[in-house]
């Protein structure tokens, strides 16, 4: 028996007007597969459509050509079964920490008193139990984002889509939030799209690595499958031999892109 | 500063203000008296008309209905400017429809409409709670249209993938955000309220704080007139404090960094 396919892009293009009435590809021919129960991680440099692609995941965008299917549907609207994190700061400023994870359920119709104590028992599992009546102003952006993983893990979706979710935090903090993460999937693996642009992040918490090219135009060049074992450590397994050598073997592919990228826009600075 | 000695500064302050007013006002200055007592009075008669006012008691009148014009002024205004703001925002062609008669109406100073209201709505109430509705009306309507068109991409994002319907959207993102907006331009718009109430009392009226400033002026009482406007700034004082004390419940959400917006 094979597992089934969760998330599945085929071909997907993704283009956008621009005001002056030209057309913007920002990914080419998409093709990936997330298969249930799988953690994949999407690395590519700055501005290469990766965020993009997680949007047409998560329905919030519409591909210009292609399809998405998911669990073998085709996708039509928002994405059903997907739990998104966002990037920024999502949660709702005027709700406590405890309202903004209970409102997941609250809005199924979940009533009232169950959702608060089930949004409880997350915030617990998310290590801020003590936090439950703080408003978002007054949590530091690691606990935020612990409430914002909180918030999503409640409806317990089947897949869970990432962008860059722990990119605006420290380093040692985002090591931290790497392994509540893990421990967290681990519980009962879901389907997981993790976009990043930090290569080490990608290889400590994935099962597969997936490689875009720089934009405009950009494409899937490289797929590596990290056989590390689990469960994982994110300190840990930062020392391990096979962490390395992946490590290397990826870098090489994605060095030049991430040049390329660069290049491309220090140009598009110019010309504006 | 301790807040004691900052509070004795503040009192300072106004002690050496009314002493000078007394002094310059009744003792000759190399022969002339600098504040006339015909143009400027003294504190003394000023603060005895105060007395004598809510001594006699038919200072409670006139307090009693402008502040029934200013909060039904406010009501109402907040009201519609909510009701309308949500309902532009939310529409985008009607708002475009309608912009440059808003931008018209808004431009217009809104006193030359006192005279109209006096005759379509009378002498009574309801022209000075019209006047105030006016002004109260775009300050609530620019910010609620304001709030509910800038709410944040992602927070809706988020709403809508956690599975919220357009109804759900409605209630627990743009209303919770045009709310913040509105109540972020509290003081303005109550303080918008007294003045409709006050100009328009002033404009024609039979009682409010308003009739009897204009009254007193109407007789040359410099002291009825000074004691209005003692008894008026007094007024705003403790409904601006009442404000305070409903922002700091409903906005416990908001860091205060982002205080003062609208």
């Amino acid at each position: 028996m094979t597992t089934p396919t969760a998330v599945a892009l085929e071909d997907a293009k993704v283009a956008f007007r621009l005001g002056d009435g030209r057309v913007y590809t920002a990914v080419e021919k998409a093709h990936l597969a997330v298969a249930q129960g799988e953690f994949v991680a999407i690395v590519g440099p700055t501005g290469c459509g990766k965020s993009t692609l997680l949007n047409v995941a998560a329905g919030l965008l519409k591909p210009a050509a292609g399809s998405v299917r998911i669990f073998d549907q085709p996708l039509a609207g928002l994405n059903r079964d997907a739990g998104y994190l966002f990037q920024a700061d999502a949660l709702f400023p005027w709700k406590t920490a405890l309202d903004n994870v209970a409102i997941g359920l609250e809005v199924k119709g979940t009533p009232r008193t169950e959702a608060l104590s089930q949004a409880q028992k997350w915030l617990t599992a998310v290590g801020l139990g003590a936090f439950a009546n703080r408003y978002p102003h007054m949590l530091s952006g690691g606990q935020r984002k612990r409430v914002a993983l909180a918030q999503v893990l409640i409806r317990d979706p089947k897949i869970l889509l990432m962008d860059e979710p722990f990119g605006p935090l420290d380093a040692q903090t985002r090591q931290v939030m790497g392994n509540l993460l893990l421990d967290l999937w681990s519980a009962d693996r879901k389907a997981v799209l993790f976009v990043t642009h930090d290569l080490e992040e990608a290889i400590a918490l994935a099962d597969r690595v997936v490689i875009m090219s720089a934009g405009p135009s950009s494409r899937i060049i490289g797929d590596w499958r990290v056989g590390l074992a689990r469960p994982r450590d994110i300190f840990e397994v930062r020392l391990d031999k096979e962490f390395h050598a992946l490590h290397r073997e990826i870098w090489s592919v994605l060095k030049d892109e991430v040049m390329k990228g660069y290049a491309q826009s220090t140009q598009a600075a110019e010309v504006v | 500063m301790s807040r004691t000695t900052l509070f004795a500064l503040q009192i300072l302050v106004a002690v050496v203000g009314l002493v000078l007013w007394q002094v310059l006002s009744t003792v000759p200055v190399f022969g002339k008296i600098l504040l006339p007592p015909f143009f400027f009075s003294n504190p003394l008669d000023v603060f005895s008309q105060i007395v004598k006012w809510f001594a006699s008691g038919v200072i409670w009148k006139h307090l009693g209905i402008t502040l029934a014009e200013s909060i039904l002024a406010f009501v109402i205004g907040s009201l519609g400017g909510v009701l309308v703001g949500f309902w532009f925002a939310r529409q985008p062609l009607v708002a475009a429809v309608f912009d440059p008669y808003v931008k018209m109406v808004n431009a217009l100073p809104r006193v030359v409409l006192a005279p109209i209201f006096a005759l379509w709505l009378g002498l009574g109430i309801w022209s000075k709670v019209a006047l105030g509705v006016t002004l109260v009306f775009f300050i609530v309507f620019f910010n609620v249209y304001q709030g509910v068109k800038e709410v944040s991409r992602t927070v809706l994002d988020n709403g809508r993938m956690l599975g919220m319907s357009e109804r759900q959207l409605m209630q627990h993102v743009y209303w919770p955000s045009a709310l913040s907006w509105m109540f972020s331009s509290l003081h303005t718009s109550v303080g918008f309220a007294v003045v409709g109430a006050v100009v328009g009392e002033y404009l024609g009226s039979a009682a409010g704080l308003g009739y009897l400033i204009q009254q007193a002026e109407g007789i040359f009482d410099v002291a009825g007139v000074f004691a209005g406007m003692f008894v008026l700034s007094a007024f705003v004082i403790l409904i601006d404090f009442g404000v305070t004390l409903v922002e700091r419940r409903l906005l416990v959400w908001r860091p205060a960094a982002s205080d003062g917006r609208g």
